[in-house]
């Protein structure tokens, strides 16, 4: 079981969490404006990393809040927590 | 009762003073506290314990650990019966029953022994080719193979009578095995003020150190683990869990152990205790300390019974007190056999060495100092004997070890002690996903590179001397220590081990020549627990098997409940010697959870029965039970489903509840809706973005049905949302829903659109709700408050308000799931059961009903109101739904984009219709498949299913929702049904069976 | 447990006073005492932790500002303000203190963006206690209770077994109290005296 690093919360055990993705797909703006392939790209395609994984983690069964995880998703090793908003850190760009 | 004559008169860790007497295989005999039950029945001149697993040879016991293949036991009787227990773990208590369990019919005379004169039929991949071909083949051979071979069985009687327990504790370091590495990690972490736990697997800790002669600081060594174990329970932070195996280690340096808390008390005798209780460990650093297992040496007939482990026969000497023979033939690859040499000597035994290296070391020495003959240069070349080993013949090898060099001479004996080197027990290591690297030294497989935060100290390292162990022991517990942020560790002092001679290497010799000098080849055993022999080894490498994964699963080596902890490295040896290749060339094998086998009671622990998963009750759960209801588990909530009176079915009570409803009044429980407050000045901005229709509009006071979308446009949940203010809503989500609801709004709300000004937050538990329905709602309404002005023109139809209701502060919302003239009342939840009690009280004079969920849904199908999750499946927009008036045209919501994607926009998309039978009383089973017409040929295309179905008493005949392929342009079409015996003639119907106008709702 | 108008407590159908009038006299030797705390006020409270209004109006009206310290608890004077998440508070106040609290801190913050929801009858508080609470609350929670890491003060929400749990650790001996939802509150009370019973349990009323 991960042991996930809650930006408030501290470390707590996988269980508390629930996983949401992959991190820093930004909803179009205007949806209506892409075509449906585009629109496809955007609602279905992820990247699938082996490597340094940016993605998002809910602290569920603690405070609630959504913040972003990069993950070896070779080792499972955590690389960096960041909040909601914030610039990735560079240790995550490893692997891209 | 036995008098234990292989006993000796002192010495080991028994209590001479408590004898226990134990059965096995339905003889009385007797052992002393201290004992297991291998050291028991060895006491008692007991070897033959069972019969291998395919050819169904008499098998003795051959270690005194973990790593036991042969000694397999079915422990205790009827509801506590356990299987496959290794009787080198069992610690013997009074009463103790146990029988062999592969052994049918009998141990000592058993049928299928023949199978040693047909093994020729069961060669390796047998199991593997009959699996292949012919297909069917495995039926037939399944139950004969499966009753020879006779493994044990699981308790048949129920439920488990014992408790068993969980622990979640964290530590800055997890020491695992209390032997000389361990207790020194310990000692020196602990000493560092860390928090600390030591685990062992045994009964008590010292592990190789119980078993040796060897001393510490001039005292025997066990003197020294006494004095450790005393500085550790001074320790604060220090924990010693004795008898706890870890038998886990997963991501994260998060381990699982499984202490026997009572195991080794007479059953049942400890009733306050859990059994066996489950630790979760996350430890900041580990230890591993876990020691080496022996590995067997590969000859001809090297299964018979009194053939064993030269430590573990060390062990049965030194720790037990057994003098487990008379005449003893040590063979020898490592000079570990010559210290089991030496001890046996010293308690009378007659003992030969032979050693496969063409020179003595220099350890031999002792032996000879006692007049032991030591043959260098000389291997096994067959065993005799029936249900013991009685004799062995010997003769020297040739130089490259693959064939004899001159004529057999036989021995008597009744011990074959062998000890082909050491392998460190690096299974939790390689857990960890920890890398192994080969030591041609010592020929083993040692840790490399560790990828957790873990360190090796000891044998379990591949350092086997007690002095360098105790000194990496240490350094391996400070460095852990100081990773965790403490120090101080590094100055324990540590206890003065004897200075032994300089090992010589081990001799690799992986199997021995295995064409006899005269006589016919004989089965060399490699893998004692699935019968594989070196032969079976070399028939996979000349059919191709050539990695050692394809290896195991052809022969089945290393796959029985011990994992291959004796036979794997030999396996590879013989494999890599066949391909001439180096052992690491091909490859070791992953070791996988868990290290040894734990029960499934201490894996659920106490989520068993009622605790087995929380049961959700209302506040109003007490009153139902009280009126029979019977209830429905929806998620965890326990609804009432129906309120049977006594002699009515299922069908008289519901059709009852539904005529109630639509005729007079009927009350449910509706306290499960999720219900989510919505706050702040973008709230009706939120769930504009979420609800495919508009809520900013909607009006204080008033309230409104709204559908959701995934982003990809299939509906994802409905429900009903009051404006309580400008800046309040109150949102309903359908009872399963609730909490992925409040995390979908959450997800949107902090992940996409920071920007707005909002909070969600749950009241789902706040808030008991009674929801009235039928003609006289309002009348039985009116009778219970005072200050809401229940006039259809002050108070319409998706409106609400506020007031009192039997005096409690209430909240009333006139909306209606069932199509009736409709209240929906909630109070504070501690008020729910007082409010519910008022209301029916009230009611009686107008027949009020309490009805449950299975009327609730025909009420709402008659209605053709969908239950999301039911009706939907994931794979429904709103369009096929024909909701598309709920979806606005001038906003965007989430799936919006998606509602005009090529798919969405698909005419034959499944849609949701109505079927009625042609015979009315006709209830179609839900999930039944929708064909255009009955027969044809396979495969029949299949145009949908049946998602509702339910028989309506107010309408006398039967109604049907379904999803049918562009089911909205088949209204009046015939279909069918078709059912595993019979086909169903159905029409298509649009979905409202009942009041398509909704008078009676808005009335 | 106090009954108005027919208020019940989540626990009210298993008769937890007569269970506490036997158990009593052993709670001396008992390693854990458990009970359902009295009724109290309890207000989901959101806010911005950022702006200095906010921190003082609610102050101004409960006595005790929203604690922006991550799992920490603020009280005073029987009022208690316990951190949920960085703009989530959980108050708990006497009995029947609500009405007024939201009215005030609606007036007092007027203008601000807050919002504050009556869940008094959310959840239900049971008090653990005794030298052995720490390691029943070890059999279900994954949490790291030990002395160094959680102590008075100090609060947390997580799983208890396979319920929702928010924890507030009282003092050292130790005592927490264990707020859980109200459905979930006979669940919770069944496995905690399942779980205590190896070290002696006796059921307490306040
Ligand atoms: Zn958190």
């Amino acid at each position: 079981m991960l042991l996930i690093e809650c930006p408030w919360c501290g470390p707590r055990d996988e269980q508390e969490f629930g996983y949401g993705g992959e991190a820093h797909i930004v909803r179009p703006a205007d949806p209506h404006a892409l075509d449906d392939a585009a629109w496809g790209e955007y609602l279905f395609m992820r990247t699938n990393r082996k490597g340094a994984h940016r993605e998002r983690w809910v602290h569920s069964e603690g405070c609630r809040r959504w913040f972003n995880v990069v993950r070896d998703t070779v080792s499972h090793e955590i690389l960096a927590v960041y909040r909601v908003g914030e610039a990735p850190p560079a240790a995550g760009r490893r692997g891209e | 009762m036995s008098e234990q004559p292989f006993r000796l008169f002192a010495g080991g860790r028994v209590d001479r003073e408590r004898p226990l007497d134990f059965v096995w295989a339905g003889r009385r005999l007797q052992g002393y506290a201290g004992d297991t039950l291998a050291s028991a029945l060895l006491a008692n001149g007991i070897h033959l314990v069972g019969r291998s697993f395919k050819y169904h040879r008499p098998r003795g016991i051959l270690s005194a650990g973990a790593e036991e293949p042969n000694a397999l036991v079915q422990l205790e009787r009827g509801a506590r019966t356990q299987p496959n227990l290794r009787a080198t773990q069992v610690e013997l208590y009074a009463g103790l029953h146990a029988e062999p369990q592969n052994c049918w019919p009998s141990l000592e005379l058993d049928v299928g022994a023949i199978n040693g004169l047909v093994s020729r039929l069961l060669p390796a991949g047998f199991y593997y080719k009959t699996f292949m071909w012919p297909r069917d083949g495995w039926m037939v051979y399944e139950r004969f193979i499966r009753r020879a071979a006779g493994l044990g069985r699981a308790p048949s009687e129920g439920p488990d009578p014992d408790v068993y327990d969980k622990m979640h504790v964290h530590c800055d370091v997890l020491v695992v095995g209390a032997g000389p590495a361990g207790l020194a990690a310990a000692l020196a972490a602990g000493a560092s003020g860390a928090r600390v736990i030591l685990a062992d697997e045994q009964s008590e800790p010292g592990g190789s150190l119980l078993a040796t002669r060897e001393t510490l600081d001039g005292e025997p060594a066990a003197r020294w683990v006494e004095r450790a174990l005393a500085d550790l329970g001074a320790m604060d932070e220090v924990r010693v869990l004795p008898r706890t195996t870890v038998f886990g280690y997963h991501d994260h340096n998060y381990l699982t152990l499984a202490e026997r808390v009572t195991d080794h008390l007479p059953p049942g005798s400890a009733p306050d205790r859990p059994r066996q209780r489950l630790w979760k460990v996350r430890a900041r650093e580990v230890v591993l300390a876990t020691g080496a297992h022996e590995r067997p040496m590969v000859f001809a007939q090297n299964d018979r019974p009194g053939i064993m482990l030269a430590g573990a026969a060390r062990t049965y000497v030194n720790r037990y007190g057994v003098r487990p023979a008379d005449r003893a033939l040590v063979v020898a690859a490592d000079d570990g056999a010559y210290a089991a040499a030496v001890d046996l000597a010293d308690v009378g035994v007659e003992v030969t060495v032979v050693d496969v290296r063409a020179q003595a070391p220099a350890c031999a020495e002792q032996a000879r100092a006692r007049s032991i003959e030591v043959l260098a240069g000389h291997g096994v070349v067959r065993t005799f004997g029936g249900s013991r080993v009685r004799a062995a013949e010997v003769a020297p090898l040739d130089g490259t070890g693959a064939g004899w060099a001159g004529g057999a001479r036989t021995l008597r004996c009744d011990l074959v002690a062998m000890c082909g080197g050491w392998n460190p027990t690096v299974h939790l290591f390689s857990q960890s996903g920890g890398r192994l690297a080969w030591n041609a030294e010592r020929a083993c497989f040692v840790p490399a590179e560790a990828r957790q935060r873990v360190r090796v100290a000891g044998a379990a390292n591949g350092t086997f001397s007690l002095a360098a162990a105790l000194t990496e022991g240490r350094a391996g517990g400070d460095a852990a220590a100081r990773a965790a942020g403490f120090s101080g560790g590094a100055d324990v002092a540590l206890p003065a081990a004897e200075e032994g001679a300089e090992p010589a290497p081990t001799r690799a010799l992986w199997s021995l020549p295995t064409r006899p000098p005269g006589g016919a080849p004989a089965k060399h055993f490699v893998d004692f627990q699935n019968d594989v022999t070196a032969n079976d080894v070399a028939l996979a490498a000349r059919e191709g098997y050539r990695s050692v994964e394809h290896l195991k699963r052809y022969t089945t080596t290393g796959m029985g409940t011990d994992q291959g902890k004796t036979s794997n490295v030999n396996a590879l040896g013989i494999l890599a010697g066949l391909l001439g290749r180096e052992v690491p060339e091909v490859g070791t094998t992953t070791f996988r959870p868990p290290y040894t086998p734990v029960t499934f009671g201490v894996l659920a622990g106490r989520d068993v029965g009622a605790l087995a998963d929380p049961v959700r009750t209302t506040p109003m759960h007490r009153w139902h039970v009280a009126q029979g209801a019977r209830f429905e588990d929806v998620g965890q909530w326990k609804r009432p489903w129906y309120y049977p009176r006594p002699g009515e079915s299922m069908h008289d009570a519901v059709s009852r509840e539904c005529l109630a409803a639509r005729n007079a009044v009927a009350l449910l429980d509706a306290s499960t809706l999720g219900k989510i407050e919505v706050r702040g000045p973008d709230a009706g901005e939120l769930l504009d973005r979420i609800y495919t229709n508009g809520f900013k509009k909607l009006p204080v006071g008033r309230c409104r049905y709204g559908l959701m979308c995934r982003e990809d446009g299939m509906v994802l949940d409905d429900g009903v949302s009051a404006r309580l203010a400008d800046d309040r809503f109150l949102v309903h989500t359908t009872t399963g829903n609730a909490a992925r609801v409040l995390a979908w709004l959450e997800e949107w709300r902090q992940t996409e659109w920071p920007e707005l000004r909002v909070w969600c937050d749950s009241v789902t538990e706040q808030w008991a709700t009674a929801s009235l329905s039928g003609p006289f709602a309002r009348r039985l309404l009116g009778e219970l408050t005072r200050d809401i002005d229940l006039d259809p023109e002050a108070f319409p139809f998706m409106a609400w308000r506020a007031g009192t209701v039997a005096g409690i502060p209430a909240r009333v919302m006139r909306v209606s799931f069932t199509g009736e003239q409709s209240y929906e009342v909630s109070v504070g939840a501690g008020f729910g059961l007082a409010l519910w009690t008022a209301i029916a009280l009230a009611g009686e004079r107008y027949g009020l009903t309490p009805f449950g969920t299975e009327t609730m849904h025909v009420l709402r199908a008659e209605k053709g109101f969908i239950i999301a999750g039911q009706d939907t499946d994931g794979t429904v927009t709103p369009h096929d739904l024909g909701l598309g008036a709920m979806v606005a045209r001038h906003k965007d919501f989430i799936g919006k984009r998606s509602l005009a994607r090529a798919d969405t926009l698909r005419a034959d998309r499944k849609q949701l219709v109505g079927l009625r039978t042609d015979d009315p009383r006709e209830v179609l089973p839900e999930g039944g498949q929708i064909v255009a017409r009955a027969g044809g040929r396979p495969p029949v295309p299949m145009l949908g299913h049946v998602t509702s179905s339910y028989w309506s008493a107010n309408l006398g005949h039967s109604i049907a929702l379904a999803l049918v392929k562009g089911g909205h342009a088949r209204l009046g079409e015939s279909l069918v049904v078709q059912l595993p015996q019979r086909s169903v003639p159905v029409t298509v119907v649009a979905p409202t069976f009942l009041d398509p106008d909704g008078e009676r709702m808005r009335g | 447990m106090a009954e108005q108008h027919g208020r019940q407590s989540a626990l009210a159908g298993l008769g937890l006073d007569a269970q506490a009038r036997i158990s009593t006299r052993g709670a001396g030797e008992a390693g854990v005492r458990l009970g359902e705390r009295p009724w109290r006020a309890q207000l989901a409270l959101r806010g911005d932790p950022e702006s200095e209004a906010f921190l003082t109006g609610v102050e101004s009206v409960l006595g005790v500002a929203p604690p922006t310290a991550p799992l920490t608890v603020s009280s005073r004077r029987g009022v208690a303000c316990l951190w949920l998440g960085p703009d989530e508070w959980l108050v708990t106040l006497p009995d029947r203190r609500e009405p007024r609290a939201i009215a005030r801190l609606e007036e007092r913050l007027a203008g601000l963006h807050f919002a504050v929801n009556d869940v008094s009858h959310a959840r239900t508080v049971l008090g653990l206690a005794g030298p052995r609470a720490r390691e029943v609350l070890m059999k279900g929670c994954a949490l790291d209770l030990h002395p160094r890491s959680f102590g008075p003060g100090r609060c947390a929400q997580s799983s208890l077994a396979r319920c929702h749990v928010l924890l507030h650790q009282l003092d050292a001996e130790p005592a927490y109290d264990l707020y859980v939802h109200r459905s979930f509150a006979e669940y919770a009370w069944r496995w905690l005296c399942d779980a205590a019973a190896e070290h002696g349990l006796a059921i307490v009323a306040d």
